[in-house]
């Protein structure tokens, strides 16, 4: 071979480092997974061996990985369109989506079997509804048909705690269900937040967020509604064993700032939100993060709490 | 040696990146295999290969 033939080889459309395959699995989506499965494994009545636990999460984690890697292969073509996700791998032409389906389905199969192997069937089985939920019934049904796409896809988001929980236990609980209910009546909320400030993206993109097909002022409307009802929920984890004083403190506090949060969107018109940019809209979005990470967090360090004996 | 009609020049940017991602998916390869062997060492310390639910660390004996 001549030096001439090895420097004609050039870099093909496709041919991707180690990092686009990594931003495949959506690494903070990921994170967030692995944050509140540890959590749900952690708060359960049950302890877990070490080693068993790292697996569980690890494999939770790639499982949530590869529903990512899955919607990025059927979203492909909307991601192009959305300065948001216009950079992921597959619509900047790094990865093929062929590659991104392969990658999707290897990933899910071995995660739903290593989870099975490493945790029971009752995780594994609920890891991979939430593989089939957020890949099938959200990305390709709910996200193209209906405003409330994230309303309902929101479950997929809210079961890594059941799951974590589920390693631990083997079942589920009232407990692991509310935990699931504090995400699934957050992600509203939080995502409509995040369309109220990046409208133009769905809309060029034909994705039917509320914002798109309802108008802003519905979705402030929306987002009020569901952040009252969002209350209770996080607050009725109180009446619950794995809740204790720091997630009070924390909920009380969170709680009051996310509903006055809600309060100013909702009072808010267009004009105002325009003249300075969706500032409310954004610190709203800002704290919809920190209001969850807060909230399972608070769990974590309450077990922290009674495993030190410093409160029973 | 005299000229083979070969010369190594400097790694094309391709080559970098397939070796980063070769060397990448050797490392998470070798991860996967340490997992199992830990999961294996673990699943047997506490007590017979069982599926789950995890066993408890203070638990011995089992199964499904």
């Amino acid at each position: 071979m001549s030096d001439v033939s090895i420097n004609q080889i050039d870099a093909m459309p496709g041919d991707a480092g180690f990092g686009d395959y990594f931003a495949l699995l959506k690494p903070r989506v990921m994170s967030l997974v692995v944050f509140t499965a540890l959590v749900g494994m952690a708060a359960a009545p049950v302890a877990v061996h070490p080693m068993i636990g790292f697996a569980a999460i690890l494999f939770i984690a790639v499982g949530a990985g590869a529903s990512g890697a899955l919607n990025m292969w059927w979203d492909a073509d909307i991601d192009r369109l959305m300065r948001r996700t216009a950079r992921r791998p597959v619509p900047a032409g790094k990865v093929s989506a062929d590659e991104a389906l392969a990658i999707g389905l290897t990933l899910s199969v071995m995660s739903v079997v290593m989870l099975w192997l490493a945790a029971g069937v009752v995780p594994a089985a609920l890891l991979a509804f939430t593989i089939f939920f957020y890949a099938v019934v959200y990305s390709m049904w709910l996200k193209r048909s209906t405003p409330q796409n994230i309303v309902i896809g929101g479950a997929a988001g809210a079961f890594p705690p059941m799951i974590g929980w589920a390693v631990a236990t083997g079942g589920i609980s009232v407990e692991s269900i509310l935990m699931f209910a504090l995400i699934f009546a957050w992600t509203p909320p939080h995502f409509w937040a995040l369309a109220l400030f990046m409208n133009a993206d769905y809309e060029n993109a034909g994705v039917p967020m509320l914002t798109v097909t309802h108008g802003r002022r519905v979705t402030r409307r929306h987002i009020l509604a569901y952040t009252v009802v969002l209350v209770p929920v996080a607050l009725a984890l109180l009446l619950t064993s794995i809740a204790g004083p720091t997630y009070l403190v924390v909920s009380v506090v969170m709680n009051a700032l996310f509903l006055y949060g809600a309060i100013t969107i909702w009072r808010r018109d267009e004009a105002a939100a325009e003249a300075d940019r969706y500032k409310a809209e954004k610190s709203f979005f800002k704290l919809s993060l920190a209001y969850l990470f807060l909230h399972f967090g608070a769990i974590l360090v309450d077990v922290g709490l009674r495993a030190w004996g410093i409160w029973a | 040696m005299g000229d083979l009609g070969m010369s190594f020049r400097e790694p094309h940017d391709l080559h970098k990146r397939r070796f980063g991602l070769n060397l990448g998916l050797g490392l998470v390869l070798g991860f996967l295999v340490a997992v199992v062997f830990g999961l294996t060492v673990a699943k047997v310390s506490v007590g017979g290969f069982q599926t789950g639910p995890a066993a408890p660390q203070t638990q011995s004996g089992g199964g499904n």
